[in-house]
């Protein structure tokens, strides 16, 4: 229950800056103020400016909001598609519809989420739309996967079974009692692709492959700053600090929730 | 067992050709041509019309498919768009610093995970366990380009231990090169050691809690020789799984850690190519990761299928 707590806490902190930078930020983070630029942490601008004079408080709220949003549509592509192929495959143990979609997701599983995205790039430009349909894409089988193998163990429950003798066909069956029982899985699993969510986009911007100026991006005030590490770290550390907290406090929820749904899973998780 | 093995031989070579095929066809939707951006804007119509059946682009999408997955095979990745090298030669040596870096980054993750692991089973619950759990848990959510750029900072600019990027190259000596990957690949280790050290942990506890433990065990064996003779191979088999896709995730997270340290790998070479428009190159490059990818997933089936005869009829 700590790690719930403690996780929750650590999610909601940077979920609700997020929403507040909607309302407010401490300064605006597109305007320059070179006046003002590589400043050390003072009362006047908390975690210090950047190299064009930016408040880098109100860039990391902003950045909040595309980190996100990026990893939150991603998680909702996955488990969109990924859900459904997942439920059908099970529907159909041993069919060629189970067979082309466990292919289908072994295939998708060989290309890692950096490398559709540095295809999509390659072919659309970098952008942080590209990067959510890059990421989304690699969490279809993630969740079809979950998705199958949840279902599988509970195709042979006798309430499943009652359902059948009473004429419910395998679309019925799956939407009415096996996507309920299998929710928890698919909450547990998803607080987990989020927090991986945030790194990959973290990664990708940092590369180049994901939001391109002027939207502010944790990933990219990382690159910006790597140049004047030696006389601006509090330029790196911040940004970085925000990714390790918000993807820590997303794991140690999805470590709760597992533990709250499952306590049997509580002696060996890993 | 021959059986397994022609039935893996199969799906992995289907698994191959539909992934070259993917690779080919989503970045031959690309708009433009080729030729045309070689050659700039001035240049003739007969002369881009001579380079493009130079370059092979007249022929129907088949055709094309055909040759180039022709050519992958024989070793001929194409010619360069950008440089007129051969694209092999330029992969070569990118790989030569990538491959390295992954496996230097394999290594040091297992060397850190296997002990953690079985250290914090071994002693689970104590101020041990508590601290590996704590720690992995940390190294599970730093994003590992952030981690390198602090190693940069201390070990680089403050206390001058190694250099903060760049490569020697091997001729400058296999340590002076090693040297030179030490950071990169501990950057890389330390989210991938994290997750292997937690499932090493898992893994052996469940096995540990099994019954032919317990009859270990009330034959006499210690607590340790138990785990030692009869838990850990058993709790192997996850974590092969891991490491097995480790290897991938290091190879396409070594583009990442490239660019931290300005190693010209394939990282470099992949985001050249982006913005020089180099599309042949970056074919190439994902295809080879790609069925890096694959490729090290059935050795690991196959690793399996010897160390546990039971698995041969799944699937």
């Amino acid at each position: 229950m700590r790690n719930l707590w403690l996780g929750g806490v650590l999610t909601a902190i940077f979920a609700g800056m997020a929403v507040l930078s909607f309302l407010w930020t401490p300064y605006d983070p597109t305007v320059l103020d070179i006046a003002n630029k590589i400043k050390t942490p003072t009362l006047a601008h908390p975690l210090g400016t950047d190299h064009f004079g930016r408040d880098i408080l109100s860039m990391i709220m902003v950045g909040a909001r595309t980190s996100i949003a990026v990893a939150l549509v991603a998680v909702g592509i996955g488990m969109g598609l990924g859900v459904p192929l997942g439920l059908t495959a099970a529907a159909r143990k041993g069919g060629l519809l189970d067979e082309l979609i466990m292919r289908g997701n072994d295939l998708v599983f060989a290309f890692p989420s950096l490398l559709i995205a540095i295809m999509i790039t390659a072919v659309f430009g970098a952008s942080a739309v590209n990067a959510i349909i890059a990421i989304g894409i690699f969490n279809i089988p993630v969740f079809a996967r979950l998705t199958r193998s949840g279902a599988l163990s509970l195709w042979t429950r006798d309430y499943v079974m009652a359902a059948r003798v009473a004429g419910k066909g395998a679309t019925r069956i799956s939407i009415e009692h096996i996507l309920p029982n299998v929710t928890n899985l698919l909450i547990v699993q998803g607080t987990i692709q989020f927090s991986l969510g945030i790194l990959a986009e973290a990664g990708l911007s940092y590369v180049g492959l994901g939001a391109q100026p002027p939207t502010a991006s944790w990933g990219r005030m990382l690159a910006d700053s790597q140049t004047m590490i030696s006389f601006a770290p509090h330029m790196a550390l911040f940004p970085g600090l925000a990714i390790l907290l918000t993807v820590l406090g997303l794991n140690l929820m999805g470590d709760g929730l597992r533990d709250l749904f499952d306590p049997k899973l509580r002696r060996a998780r890993s | 067992m021959l059986h397994y093995l022609l039935k893996r031989l199969l799906s992995l070579a289907v698994s191959l050709v539909v992934a070259s095929l993917v690779i080919f066809l989503a970045l031959e939707v690309v708009p433009g041509d080729p030729a045309a951006y070689m050659l700039g804007i001035n240049a003739q119509e007969d002369t881009l019309a001579a380079l493009r059946e130079e370059l092979g682009l007249n022929g129907s999408v088949l055709e094309r498919y055909l040759s180039w997955a022709g050519g992958l095979l024989q070793g001929d990745f194409g010619t360069s768009y950008t440089y007129r090298t051969p694209v092999a030669e330029m992969i070569g040596e990118r790989l030569w610093i990538s491959l390295p870096l992954a496996l230097y980054a394999l290594t040091l993750s297992t060397l850190i995970a296997f002990p953690a692991g079985i250290w914090a089973a071994s002693k689970r619950g104590s101020p041990v366990d508590v601290t590996v759990m704590g720690v992995t848990q940390l190294g599970v959510a730093i994003p590992n380009f952030w981690f390198a750029m602090l190693m940069v900072l201390v070990f680089a600019i403050n206390l001058r231990w190694f250099s903060a990027g760049g490569f020697v190259g091997w001729d400058a000596g296999f340590l002076l090169a090693m040297k030179s990957l030490t950071l990169p690949a501990i950057a890389l280790a330390l989210p991938q050691a994290s997750i292997l050290a937690r499932v090493m942990r898992s893994s052996l506890l469940d096995t540990l809690s099994e019954d032919f433990i317990r009859t270990a065990r009330a034959k006499g064996l210690s607590k340790r020789q138990a785990l030692w003779r009869h838990a850990l191979r058993n709790a192997l088999i996850p974590v092969l799984t891991i490491i097995g896709l480790q290897f991938s995730f290091l190879l396409a997270g070594a583009i990442i850690i490239e660019n931290v340290f300005f190693l010209p790998g394939l990282g470099r070479l992949v985001f050249q190519s982006i913005s020089a428009r180099d599309l042949i190159v970056v074919e190439s490059v994902v295809m080879l990761l790609v069925f890096a990818v694959i490729v090290v997933n059935f050795l690991v089936d196959l690793a399996y299928a010897i160390v546990d005869p039971r698995l041969r009829g799944r699937r």
